[in-house]
């Protein structure tokens, strides 16, 4: 085992040396370096020109500037005089600097997208591999393959013209006419009766139940004027808790577990009860004190998990865990809420922002700055969500469907186990094991997928300083973003390697 | 794959059993049963149907080359503007006009420049397809086939290829390569996606060079060329040809995302791509100079999409229909039970196998390569193949 690590480790070093080397070539041979300056009328043109080629060492051949290069690199890991140096832009900004803060606003854009991809994907890939070839199956197979075929430049654009601005257009009257109410019930009413199946009687009904529960709910909300004063108040805050209580108690325990209803009931009171308790604390919160109450409501949760305890402790941990975080998070979703009137208002009443990471100068509290951040991540997120999120749930779809054929599940359903407990515990953990080593591969290509969101919507991540290193043949900032992707890519190919054959005891590694 | 699969019965087609039967009974050749297959699904074939007719419908209304096609605009001239753009397309009662499409803030007929972005689109999908797919199998083959130190070295070139990410290199090579149009960019474009098929087809030669036919041959004197060719290459055809679908519906995003950086064709030849990063700051005021290449976009790749899916079923007898329904509700006959073991194989699980290395099990399912979902994350890794690969390398 360590010397298979080790046998790894030195060959993607080489690889990675040699993958530099083609692409510091590549990207130094793609234009002329220069192009700007001789084409610029400033007096001093040729001085200008001359520190380039000073600061850049452009009289010297593209390998050796490589070597160099590569010096730099090394110094990063072996600390030999001078430290981390991977060369300066035509600005003479240090890509050592320029780097990590790139990186951060890339990673803030892609790490929420990748993990709702990932559960959304999952999730949808389960429904339809249980209700395949159905109605349901064929809708989402149509709408992931359409998803797929959709460039991410297009959802982008899409996004921004329709989303952006028919959300900030509809904000200035927010009132939903009759009709709309009717298209939303009747969308809502389709989606959900494909969604539950059965008989047509069911559907029909599940249908018309599920259609004017979502008109009147939106009715509701128009006529309150919810969409500009947006609240969840302590009724729906304690359906809510309630909702995700049961919703946990049933995923995982099944309705008849009785010690699971009292680990979820504890957490839910408990919850309710901070709800009205901690206003006062979540006004003048910062984002490490809403870090350190995530914290204590995960390990409150597991602590009544301990104690309820039972025959399946760790069962009742993971339970109190689950409802106690989604309760808080309900909890600080209701404080949100209450300032987006605030929001509203700095914002000149356009909220969703189709431009940039945030809005510039702001100050304001936590709860201002995170909603700020919200409306300039919200679309560019949908944007990497819905391609991701499509190949998981074709690859979620077929590891259930094959994994549902296998003969221990067929002795599960033998056995006479509930479906509950087949699906959740035999079939959905071992459809995870091929999802586990996909989603870690794909870890490595994300951090360099996000180029053309990022230009579409205008965020400074990594993407941009490589496209924008591309279009002035600036060679330094593109081999910083080389040598991040490359490196994550690898990592986690690695990684993922590692985690197939800790996962699945018939692979081995040699 | 063999790992999970080993012990198992061989795979009795389930819905299919009828057809199976017939199809050994009349003795038909491997292609011609697959045809038929391929055939049976509906949606495939009208993608293909789709496909075919809007490249011809491309290729004649402009020409193509020195011929003239039925339109009077080319792509290159300016014309007076006609009511501002807008496009003269009218369904009921059907009638072209002067501009069907509209025409573009300097004037050019939009219909001829979407045919021409239509035919470049196609084009690059093409020859990058079977480019890589060339090169792919020939890399694949020779380090399947020969293992040891060719093999080592050739892999070691492929992850160094893995390593830079698809759209980064085709980004700089189109920069660099700019004026050579849509074939040097497609030829370029196919030298840093040939990857996956080469890995695919070196665990697919690892697995059947060990099988008895290639002993016989190898016993009968057969050249090493003429064992890769003539005995090895005809028996690993499926899953280059549904990797390489899965290539050609990647590579019109591909081309369309680097179109659209405005690394890849650049004006005045067009291209949907292009097409559509000209013109998105007009989407308020021209808005079907946004929608048209993007329709044609859609189309196009949505139909590869659905013949690779096609293709992979037509070529994967394992991957049958499974209901959960008709597993619980009624009692499997054996025959049946042996279907559904064997039912909706993970052929499209990627990297499913790590232990024995070979197996086709880095074929995605349908499109699901992220490169070709967004034509933005660059470059994957291919799973199935790498984690087989490095394995079986140690």
């Amino acid at each position: 085992m360590v010397s298979y690590i080790a046998r790894r480790i030195g060959v993607s070093v080489l690889i990675l040396i040699a993958a530099s080397f083609i692409m510091y070539v590549l990207a130094a041979h793609s234009g002329d370096p220069l192009q700007d300056l001789e084409g610029s009328s400033s007096p001093n043109k040729q001085a200008l020109i001359q520190a380039r080629v000073q600061s850049q060492h452009l009289d010297l051949p593209s390998p050796v500037r490589w070597l160099l290069w590569l010096g730099g690199v090394a110094r990063c890991i072996v600390p030999i005089g001078g430290g981390c140096d991977l060369g300066t832009t035509f600005q003479n900004q240090q890509v050592t600097q320029l780097l990590p803060e790139a990186t951060a606003a890339t990673l803030q854009l892609v790490t929420v997208a990748f993990v709702l991809a990932v559960i959304l994907g999952v999730a949808l890939g389960m429904i339809t591999a249980l209700r395949a070839y159905s109605g349901f199956d064929y809708s989402i197979t149509l709408v992931s393959f359409f998803l797929f075929s959709l460039p991410s430049f297009l959802i982008a654009v899409l996004l921004k013209s329709f989303i952006a601005l028919g959300y900030n257009n509809f904000l200035a009257d927010p009132t939903l006419s009759p009709l709309a109410l009717a298209v939303w019930g009747v969308v809502v009413g389709l989606i959900v009766q494909l969604i539950v199946g059965g008989t047509f009687r069911k559907r029909a009904l599940t249908f018309v139940i599920a259609g004017v529960v979502t008109a009147a709910i939106l009715w509701y909300m128009s006529i309150t004027k919810w969409f500009t004063q947006p609240s969840l108040g302590p009724v729906v805050v304690i359906v809510f808790c309630a909702a995700i209580g049961f919703a946990f108690v049933a995923l995982l325990a099944g309705v008849h577990n009785r010690k699971a209803w009292l680990t979820a009931g504890i957490n839910v009171a408990i919850a309710i009860v901070c709800y009205f308790a901690l206003q006062g604390l979540l006004n003048v919160s910062s984002i490490g004190t809403l870090i350190i109450l995530a914290i204590a409501s995960v390990v409150v949760g597991l602590v009544v998990g301990f104690f309820v305890g039972g025959y399946d402790r760790g069962l009742m941990m993971r339970i109190g865990a689950f409802t106690a975080f989604f309760t808080s998070g309900v909890i600080v979703l209701d404080r949100f809420m209450r300032s987006w009137p605030a929001y509203m208002d700095i914002t000149n009443d356009r909220p969703l922002a189709t431009v940039g990471g945030a809005t510039p100068g702001l100050n304001g509290d936590v709860w201002i700055t995170g909603l700020d951040t919200f409306t300039h991540f919200l679309l560019p997120t949908i944007s990497l969500l819905a391609i991701s999120f499509a190949s998981y749930t074709r690859y979620s779809r077929s590891g259930m469907l094959e994994v549902l054929g296998q003969d221990y599940v067929r002795t599960a359903r033998a056995k006479g186990l509930p479906e509950r407990t087949v699906i959740v515990r035999h079939a959905f953990r071992n459809m995870l094991i091929p999802i586990t080593t996909l989603v870690a591969t794909d870890v490595g290509a994300l951090l360099g997928g996000a180029v053309i969101t990022e230009t579409v919507f205008g965020i400074s991540g990594m993407g941009r300083m490589f496209v924008a290193g591309l279009y002035s043949t600036d060679v330094n900032p593109i081999m910083g973003y080389f040598l991040v992707v490359a490196i994550t890519a690898i990592a986690f190919n690695f990684l993922a390697d590692l985690t197939y054959s800790a996962l699945d005891p018939r692979v081995r590694v040699r | 794959m063999s790992t999970i699969q080993g012990n198992l019965p061989e795979p009795t087609l389930n819905d299919d059993a009828s057809d199976g039967q017939a199809d050994t009974k009349k003795g038909q050749s491997q292609g011609r049963i697959i045809l038929r297959r391929f055939l049976r699904s509906k949606v495939a074939v009208a993608a293909l149907i789709i496909y075919l007719l809007i490249l011809v419908f491309s290729i004649s209304a402009i020409g193509i080359g020195p011929i003239h096609g039925w339109w009077h605009y080319t792509y290159k001239e300016l014309n007076p503007q006609v009511n501002q753009g807008a496009p003269t397309l009218s369904l009921w009662p059907f009638s072209l006009g002067e501009h069907p499409f509209g025409q573009d803030r300097i004037g050019k007929d939009y219909f001829a420049l979407t045919m021409r972005g239509i035919q470049n689109s196609v084009l690059v999908m093409v020859v990058l397809g079977v480019f890589a797919t060339v090169v792919g199998v020939v890399v694949g083959a020779i380090a399947g086939y020969f293992r040891g130190w060719v093999d080592a070295v050739l892999m070691r070139i492929t992850d160094i290829f893995i390593v830079i990410p698809a759209l980064v290199v085709g980004a700089i090579v189109g920069r660099t390569a700019g004026g050579l149009g849509a074939f040097g960019l497609a030829i370029l474009l196919g030298l840093v996606s040939w990857m996956v098929i080469a890995r695919l087809v070196r665990a697919e030669f690892l697995a059947l060079r060990e099988r008895e036919f290639v002993e016989a041959a190898r016993v009968a004197g057969a050249s090493d060329a003429r064992i890769i060719f003539r005995h090895i290459l005809p028996n690993a055809v499926g899953v280059i040809i549904v990797a390489s679908t899965l290539l050609i519906a990647s590579a019109i995003l591909l081309e369309t995302a680097i179109s659209y950086l405005g690394f890849g064709i650049k004006p005045p030849d067009s291209s949907l791509g292009l097409l559509i990063s000209q013109n998105q700051s007009a989407f308020t005021t021209r808005p079907w100079l946004f929608w048209w290449p993007a329709l044609f976009i859609v189309l196009l790749a949505l139909c590869v999409n659905f013949v690779g899916d096609g293709l992979r079923e037509a070529f994967d007898p394992r991957q049958q229909r499974f209901s959960l329904r008709r597993t619980k509700e009624t009692e499997p006959t054996e025959d049946e039970a042996a279907a559904q073991v064997n039912a909706a194989n993970a052929a499209n699980v990627a990297g499913t196998t790590i232990d024995d290395g070979p197996s086709r099990a880095g074929v995605p399912d349908g499109p699901a390569s992220d490169d070709s979902a967004g034509g933005d994350s660059a470059g994957k890794p291919d799973g199935g193949g790498s984690s087989g690969s490095d394995k079986d390398q140690s």
